[in-house]
């Protein structure tokens, strides 16, 4: 399969002597939706800004669809989309002004730029903003207004650096399905991104930066099954004043009172739930309802980056 | 097809430029137009008849050629400053960062946004010029060349400002403290030869001198200055600016880390 993008020992030293990418290898494979994380100060951000000409590369190689940009950085950037994570347009210009604009500077006319640009407003659910300057949209408008403008050229590669930070929850659910959509038409898609159910519930491979590192690349399924054990909140039935002895002692579980109505139990993957709902039967304790205490990626992400400052992996 | 998408990219950002500062005409096309018509008023009408003729013209007619470019100095130097720092200070200059615009285009499309603002300036100043004085135009080939040519130069400087610019006072010191002085001691008002021979040597080194002798001479027929040189100076400036520009934006400079 052809491979949207490749990044070979990627380095970046600022010249403040931060080294921000430690030589770091990945690749994207066409009609991927890969997700890139890591915390602040990870890379993230240093990556995409290199694959978009933002940020002078110190060393390695990136090639997009093929397309070496040290060779032909134009062609490259014909090939792709970027939404960043800052609001990057100018506030008095109009969305439709903003959309039609980029078309433009693709090399696409006006008239087929306009009825493009109206396309993708009207698929973000903006059209009705289209003639309003871009100072008056929400924050949440102003986001999907950067991936309609990142859409317009119709990019094989579309990178979205944080594309849901500070958007409510209804919106950002519109832009996962919105994201879905388009990646099930073709277009290959890395997403950066803090809310790691978003990469979980989006991205088909994920790799994890800490520091400048790839401390993971891998599809998310393994990704998880790496995880050892997982925490349930259990809402009870009835009152509970105190954790019941058997429940304290128990070796295979660890459980917690929260308060008097909530129970939390953190178990490990290979044992299940079974032998804790027996414990909880025996001691007759009526469950109303359970959930995943954390989201999954979350619990691993944390464990990948707390390996890496310990230098340990054995956390159970 | 390189050809055909480069040139629509470069519409498009000449598109923008001229849309940017026609939305706010009461601030770059009205401002300039008020400006010079005090300065016809004050010193062609009520101080010139008391100076008399400067070289073998009337006062008002001496200044209007000056006062024209000067004008036209300002405002395509201040467009591109303005502009070009704006999208930097907004980020909006990503957008064309991130697209497969060659640095040639998006130079030149911030140069000619500036420079037909200062011909659009230079237009409607020259308007106003027609009631207060009868211009006439000696030659207009010499009088139109030189125009757009400072235009040109002077959009080019401020593209540089804007280069070099990282805060809003960057945009305004070198207008405030280099351009206007010098605009003032190029002979918009006084030809050098009523200078002592000392200062007349020191006005030679102001190159905004050549463009209003040159620009001057277009009008009147009449100039300090020998118009090749004027030509072969502004020439000589605009590519070097174009040039350094150019390896500016090629470098990233204040644009990429």
């Amino acid at each position: 399969m052809t491979e949207a993008l490749s990044i070979s020992n990627l380095r970046k030293v600022y010249d403040n002597g931060h080294v921000a990418l430690d030589g770091i290898s990945l690749s994207v494979d066409q009609g991927d939706f890969f997700g890139l994380i890591g915390k602040n100060g990870a890379g993230k951000s240093t990556t995409i800004g290199i694959i978009s000409s933002l940020i002078n590369k110190t060393s390695g190689s990136v090639r997009i669809f093929d397309i070496d940009i040290d060779e032909d950085f134009d062609l490259a950037k014909s090939r792709i989309g970027i939404v960043p994570q800052e609001i990057n347009f100018s506030i008095f210009e109009t969305p439709m002004q903003i959309v039609t604009n980029q078309a433009g500077y693709h090399g696409i006319r006006r008239k087929p730029a306009s009825q493009r640009a109206q396309h993708y407003l009207d698929m973000l659910g903006l059209s009705d903003k289209r003639d309003t300057p871009a100072r008056k949209l929400s924050g949440g408008m102003k986001r999907r207004l950067m991936i309609a403008r990142a859409l317009v050229s119709e990019p094989g590669l579309l990178i979205l650096d944080e594309p849901t930070a500070g958007v409510d929850i209804e919106i950002r659910r519109l832009m996962w399905e919105f994201l879905a959509e388009i990646n099930e038409k073709g277009t290959t898609i890395i997403l950066t991104t803090h809310y790691l159910e978003e990469a979980e519930s989006l991205c088909r491979n994920i790799a994890i930066l800490e520091r400048g590192e790839l401390m993971e690349n891998t599809d998310t399924k393994s990704l998880l099954s790496q995880l050892r054990q997982d925490t349930y909140v259990l809402d009870l039935a009835s009152p509970l004043t105190r954790l019941p002895e058997p429940l304290a002692d128990s070796v295979d579980q660890t459980w917690k009172l929260r308060n008097t109505m909530t129970l939390e139990v953190m178990v490990s993957k290979t044992q299940g739930m079974n032998t804790a709902f027996e414990l909880l039967s025996k001691n007759q304790i009526r469950v109303a309802s359970m959930r995943n205490k954390t989201n999954r990626l979350e619990q691993l992400f944390m464990e990948i980056t707390a390996e890496s400052q310990s230098g340990d992996r054995g956390i159970p | 097809m390189n050809r055909e998408r480069h040139w629509i990219a470069f519409i498009t950002i000449l598109n923008k430029e001229v849309t940017r500062f026609m939305r706010i005409w009461q601030q770059t096309v009205f401002p300039p137009v008020i400006t010079t018509t005090l300065y016809f008023i004050i010193f062609g009408n009520l101080i010139g008849p008391r100076i008399g003729e400067m070289a073998g013209h009337s006062y008002m007619e001496f200044i209007v050629p000056g006062l024209i470019l000067m004008s036209v100095i300002n405002n395509s130097y201040s467009n591109v400053s303005s502009s070009f720092f704006g999208a930097k200070f907004q980020r909006s200059i990503e957008e064309l960062q991130v697209a497969p615009v060659p640095n040639s285009i998006v130079l030149l499309g911030y140069v000619c946004g500036g420079v037909l603002r200062g011909l659009l300036v230079g237009v409607v100043v020259t308007l106003v010029s027609l009631f207060f004085s009868d211009l006439s135009i000696h030659s207009f080939p010499v009088a139109g060349s030189i125009i757009l040519l400072t235009a040109l130069l002077f959009s080019l400087a401020g593209f540089l400002n804007g280069m070099f610019a990282t805060k809003f006072d960057d945009v305004t010191i070198i207008p405030n403290f280099i351009l206007t002085p010098l605009t003032y001691l190029g002979g918009v008002f006084y030809s050098i030869k009523l200078l002592p021979e000392f200062w007349q040597v020191v006005s030679h080194a102001n190159p905004i001198l050549y463009m209003i002798s040159g620009f001057r001479f277009g009008f009147l027929g009449t100039a300090d200055i020998d118009l090749i040189v004027s030509f072969v100076l502004i020439c000589l400036f605009c590519v070097i600016l174009f040039v350094v520009n150019l390896r500016l934006l090629d470098r990233g400079f204040n644009l990429r880390q």
